[in-house]
């Protein structure tokens, strides 16, 4: 039963993320598809590549620039090549995603966190001695 | 089967008594029920549906793993223990060509799964070829750069940065090779197995895997290579 053929016909309203869209077997609408992902995806690639270069712009903004233009191509990736839609046989792929981002965030943004928090604190100790030494 | 599968052992009754088939579709049921409780309306979701939602799980605990070593990257970035830093190291022009070789070959994969849905052989084997050249391109690159970096005493031994760096780069450039042998196995089976629905779930993970490591590029080349030239 798990390989039964007819298994993998199932297309209206049955798609997980990667498979083509209900238009099963359409494959110029599919092909448009991903040469919309790979677009955008170039577009905001050179964008970034651009704005680490240039000198058009205020410094502290680029990185700032450069994380909004990574995010925007992970949702490109995600939507485009991924295939995770709204449909609802995507809902638990989105509801792991939603998690999975919450993960991520804790950790990257906790760490960056206490780490700088811990450095100023030691550089503080450090200018104290310094200048209880004088 | 179960007794309270007879709802007509009670004439007369307008409502059954069992009006939400908890009698119904036990045990895993995949059969022809119209509407099993605890599955959801339609029933339980086809096998590929599932495989796309365990593998889509893994992919997300892969990504929770690299946000660690982008974690440790970016509060050791600055620890340059006074070897090279990112500035006197990276080369943005090869890290332009890497990234063109890696989305080339993410829509190259996205290409073959167009040629699997409609079942075309040739065309599927053709863009996984293209897709594992464009990713032996990458991963060449990456070697090339990493050798110039260690013969040039920037090694992952010099620097808490460089150790970092070699790690969380390194640790793509495991997964890109890891996705090489992977894509060469599933070439294999296409051509010996042909599109068997065991092999489809396989390309299906597979070409989830490949758009994955694509994202995760996207975040090392922003953060990494070029949040470090600027």
């Amino acid at each position: 039963m798990a390989d039964d053929p007819g298994d993998f016909d199932r297309t209206e309203g049955d798609l997980a993320p990667g498979v083509m869209d209900a238009s099963h077997g359409n494959v110029r609408d599919s092909v448009i598809g991903y040469l919309m992902g790979l677009g955008a995806a170039v577009i905001l690639t050179i964008g970034s590549f651009y704005i680490s270069t240039t000198n058009q712009l205020w410094g502290p903004g680029v990185p700032v620039g450069l994380i909004v233009l990574a995010i925007a191509q992970i949702g490109v990736h995600l939507v485009f090549f991924l295939h995770i839609t709204t449909d609802p046989d995507n809902t638990n792929n989105i509801m792991a995603l939603a998690f999975g981002i919450l993960i991520v965030v804790l950790l990257v943004a906790g760490t960056v966190w206490i780490v700088y928090e811990m450095h100023q604190n030691m550089m503080q100790m450090n200018d104290v001695s310094d200048t209880m030494k004088m | 089967m179960s007794a309270f599968t007879d709802t007509s052992a009670r004439p007369g009754l307008h409502t059954p008594s069992d009006p939400y088939r908890l009698g119904h579709g036990g045990g895993g049921g995949h059969g022809g029920h119209p509407s099993p409780t605890g599955h959801g309306e339609g029933g339980p979701a086809s096998k590929r549906v599932i495989v796309g939602y365990g593998f889509w799980i893994y992919l997300l605990s892969d990504i929770v793993m690299f946000s660690a070593f982008f974690s440790a990257y970016a509060v050791l970035s600055g620890e340059t223990a006074g070897g090279p830093s990112s500035q006197d190291l990276f080369d943005r022009s090869r890290v332009a060509i890497e990234t063109g070789f890696l989305l080339a070959s993410s829509f190259t994969c996205g290409m073959a799964a167009v040629a699997t849905s409609v079942r075309n052989h040739l065309w599927t084997q053709v863009f996984l070829l293209i897709t594992g050249l464009l990713g032996l391109a990458f991963i060449l690159l990456e070697v090339q750069e990493f050798r110039e970096m260690i013969d040039n005493g920037a090694g992952p031994d010099r620097s808490a940065f460089l150790s970092s760096f070699f790690a969380v780069v390194g640790l793509h450039g495991l997964h890109v090779s890891a996705g090489l042998l992977w894509l060469g196995t599933m070439m294999a089976q296409v051509f010996v197995k042909g599109f068997r629905p065991n092999v489809l779930r396989r390309l299906l993970c597979f070409n989830l895997f490949w758009h994955a490591l694509d994202i995760i590029w996207v975040a090392l080349f922003s953060v990494v290579y070029l949040m470090g030239v600027v």
